[in-house]
């Protein structure tokens, strides 16, 4: 009977330093994946940390979520890619300010065999046209993310539905993941299928099999990424001493380096825009 | 000492279930001291019995009395042992130890109690072992130290030889007896006619769920008076 | 077949280099798994054990309840855990979302049906063979149950590890209430989640390896010490 004894404490005292783990100066950033997944925050928050002693720790999720992750006062500062959804919180209360931060932009990805004929297109609603006339199939989050909304976005440039138009033909050729852009960019290899991705993921992500980028650089493809303080107002808990002084540092001209310098196979992957605004080149 | 709970008494007990009549009209009054055996042949209702009057199980007629003074603790004042008796996943000593924790003895007293227990059935030199890796004899006597360790007043055997060979059977006869003698009540079953002649003061003799007859020991082996009784002695309904 | 073969290479690589990263994630994986097993133990346990042995009206249907609320989706844990945790919930003056801590009790809720239901059934066969011999040394049915779990034991260290099987593997309520935060929340599971999700499949596949060798080797150290325990009792 002595070793069960031992096995209880055992278990013990390995679970126990979980729940007592000492508590650094942090904040929560609600974020999405596809920033997470480029590892843009794992290169650039480090400096952050070293300079304030703030960690920051990133929940990424869909920008859907993410904003209501925020507006339930569950994250100290949000950072999504979503212009309307993040000026609305705003407004209603729930975030001080919103700032734009960076960009970079979306591109339509499918396989090589490009069966609509889009290769080296720029213009994403001739694009989307194309596809839903030939039929091809095409992927969607549908995850009320930043992603989801541009390409809803885009069909309605295209003026089509395509859920209806979809239903309407003989295949189903508009289908709906539910899922992140990882997840839909594994599907999409699987099914050769095309979809829209946006480019941090695209260039992070290692399952492209067939996948190539057929349509990009049209302006309505670029992807702006804000930054928003939760308004302690609204939650008096929240952080509101380290949101801001992460705010101001990825603002500064420090942050927007680090997010300059942030590259993949030499490419960048999201374009600073807060220094942009001050010179308005754009 | 306290007060008895003894003599019991059975009356117009019953026992039917899913319609199958079991026992019927039991009427029967035991008193202290004598060494009741409860004697029939197999599916006589000789176990039913002893669970109805142990409270096992609960009578679908008549009812059993503890009619002594002291029969408001009848429950703690009487235990069973069993033709297979369920012994604890533990070793020997814990399995007393256990049971006189149940009736709330103190840490302190254990000890000594669990020591003379295993002294006087022949276990004290297995009072380590696993009780479940005894033999069958060893196991048996392991379960009357148990129940002779709560010094009970009525002690109840349900057939406790049967799974036993003849030489285990023996030494668990006699620790019976020495159970007996030490002032316990002894209420057992058993269709072992031998067993029954060595160890009985009365006899109850049930056949086919009625109480066939109750008498002293030797007067029922000397001229039985039912013809089943008689019969069984002759060893024609033994099976 | 290729990717498999990378798979197998990404785990050996992973194990050869004992990668700190790893390292962390491993360490905390088993911490909340852990933990999570023995807090639901202190509620299984019992709450099998007195459910086995009680009567009571509508016990039946406790007994369906607790062997349906085994398949309880790790998904709908996470959100009610986070709904419970969340700053705007009942619980949300505690912190407690996206830590440890919040992990745990979403693994809790979700094992302690498992340890309970087998606890029950383990313990009715055991009361079966017990309950008349129990009855006569004068034990109460509610004093029965910590000696069924006793004499249990052997049986129920299964239940527990399977308990700790369904919480280690988990990936579905963690990720919810926990954030996989790196650092912090992010254990064997979510960190597989989101390798798969960055489409490096063979580092995925190669965490998953390791979280088999590590439940393996889990389950070899409880049989040991099972072993152990059997052999010390003779």
């Amino acid at each position: 009977m002595r070793p069960l004894r031992l096995l209880l404490l055992l278990a013990v005292a390995v679970a126990a330093p979980a729940a007592t783990r000492a508590d650094a100066p942090f904040l929560v950033l609600a974020s999405t994946t596809s920033t997470e997944n480029s590892g843009l925050f794992a290169a650039i928050l480090p400096r952050f940390r070293d300079k304030t002693g703030i960690a920051v720790r990133v929940v990424a999720v869909g920008t859907g979520q993410a904003i209501r992750m925020a507006m339930r006062g569950d994250a100290d500062v949000l950072l999504v890619h979503d212009r309307a959804s993040e000026e609305r919180f705003v407004a209603e209360g729930y975030g001080i300010e919103r700032f734009d931060l960076m960009w970079n932009d979306f591109a339509i990805v499918g396989p090589r065999s490009d069966p609509a004929a889009v290769a080296g297109g720029a213009d994403a609603a001739a694009a989307l046209t194309a596809i839903a006339s030939r039929g091809a199939p095409f992927l969607s989050r549908g995850d009320d993310s930043g992603t989801h909304k541009a390409e809803l976005r885009l069909w309605a440039a295209a003026g089509i539905d395509p859920v209806t138009v979809s239903v309407s033909t003989s295949g189903s050729w508009y289908r709906e993941t539910g899922s992140g852009m990882g997840a839909t960019l594994n599907t999409a290899a699987a099914l050769g299928a095309y979809t829209l991705a946006d480019r941090g993921t695209w260039l992070s992500f290692r399952n492209r099999r067939d996948l190539v980028v057929q349509v990009e650089g049209d302006p309505r493809l670029r992807n702006p990424y804000g930054v928003i303080a939760v308004d302690p107002e609204r939650h008096p808990h929240v952080k509101a001493r380290e949101a801001d002084a992460l705010v101001q540092w990825l603002l500064s001209a420090e942050g927007q380096a680090a997010i300059g310098a942030f590259r993949i196979d030499g490419r960048v992957l999201f374009h600073p825009a807060a220094q942009e605004d001050a010179d308005s080149s754009r | 000492m306290s007060t008895s709970i003894l003599p019991l008494e059975l009356d117009d007990l019953g026992y039917t279930v899913r319609g199958n009549t079991i026992l019927r009209g039991i009427t029967v009054r035991l008193e202290a001291g004598l060494r009741t055996v409860v004697l029939g042949p197999n599916g006589a209702g000789k176990s039913v019995l002893l669970r109805l009057a142990h409270g096992l199980l609960a009578p679908s007629q008549g009812a059993v009395r503890w009619l002594g003074e002291g029969a408001a603790h009848a429950r703690r004042r009487q235990t069973m042992v069993f033709e297979h008796s369920v012994l604890l996943r533990r070793s020997v000593a814990a399995n007393v130890d256990y049971a006189l924790r149940v009736h709330g003895v103190r840490r302190g007293r254990r000890r000594a109690l669990v020591a003379r227990g295993l002294a006087r059935t022949g276990l004290a030199d297995l009072a380590g072992r696993n009780a479940r890796v005894l033999s069958a004899g060893e196991q048996q006597r392991l379960a009357l130290a148990r129940a002779w360790a709560l010094e009970p007043e009525v002690l109840f055997l349900d057939e406790p030889t049967a799974a036993l060979d003849p030489a285990a059977a023996r030494a668990v006869e006699s620790l019976i007896e020495s159970i007996a003698d030490a002032g316990s009540k002894i209420i057992m079953t058993t269709h072992d006619l031998g067993q029954a002649r060595r160890m009985a003061d009365e006899i109850l003799f049930i056949h086919n769920g009625r109480l066939v007859e109750h008498a002293p020991a030797a007067r029922f082996f000397a001229e039985p008076r039912s013809r089943e009784a008689a019969a069984f002695l002759q060893g024609e309904l033994s099976w | 077949m290729s990717e498999l073969s990378q798979a197998f290479r990404a785990a050996f690589s992973l194990l050869v280099q004992r990668d700190p990263a790893l390292l962390e994630i491993v360490t905390l994986s088993l911490q909340v798994s852990g933990m999570a097993t023995v807090l639901a133990s202190l509620v299984g346990l019992p709450l099998g054990g007195w459910v086995a042995v009680a009567r009571f009206p509508g016990r039946r249907l406790a007994v369906v309840l607790l062997n349906a609320l085994m398949g309880l989706p790790p998904v709908v844990v996470g959100l009610l855990v986070y709904l419970l945790l969340s700053r705007s919930g009942p619980a949300g003056t505690l912190g407690w979302l996206f830590t440890p801590q919040a992990m745990v009790i979403a693994q809790v809720v979700l094992i302690t049906p498992i340890v309970a239901a087998l606890t029950r059934q383990v313990v009715e066969d055991l009361w079966q063979e017990y309950a008349e011999q129990l009855r006569s040394l004068g034990v109460s049915a509610v004093r029965a149950i910590p000696t069924l779990l006793w004499d249990g034991r052997y049986s129920l260290s299964i239940t527990l590890l399977a308990g700790f099987g369904r919480a280690i593997a988990e990936v579905g309520a963690v990720i919810i209430v926990g954030g996989n935060i790196a650092h912090v929340t992010r254990v064997m599971t979510t960190a597989i989640a989101l390798e798969t999700s960055r489409g490096d499949l063979a580092l995925a596949l190669g965490l998953g390896i390791v979280l088999l060798l590590l439940s393996l080797l889990v389950n070899a150290a409880a049989q040991l010490l099972s072993d152990v325990a059997r052999r010390a009792e003779g």
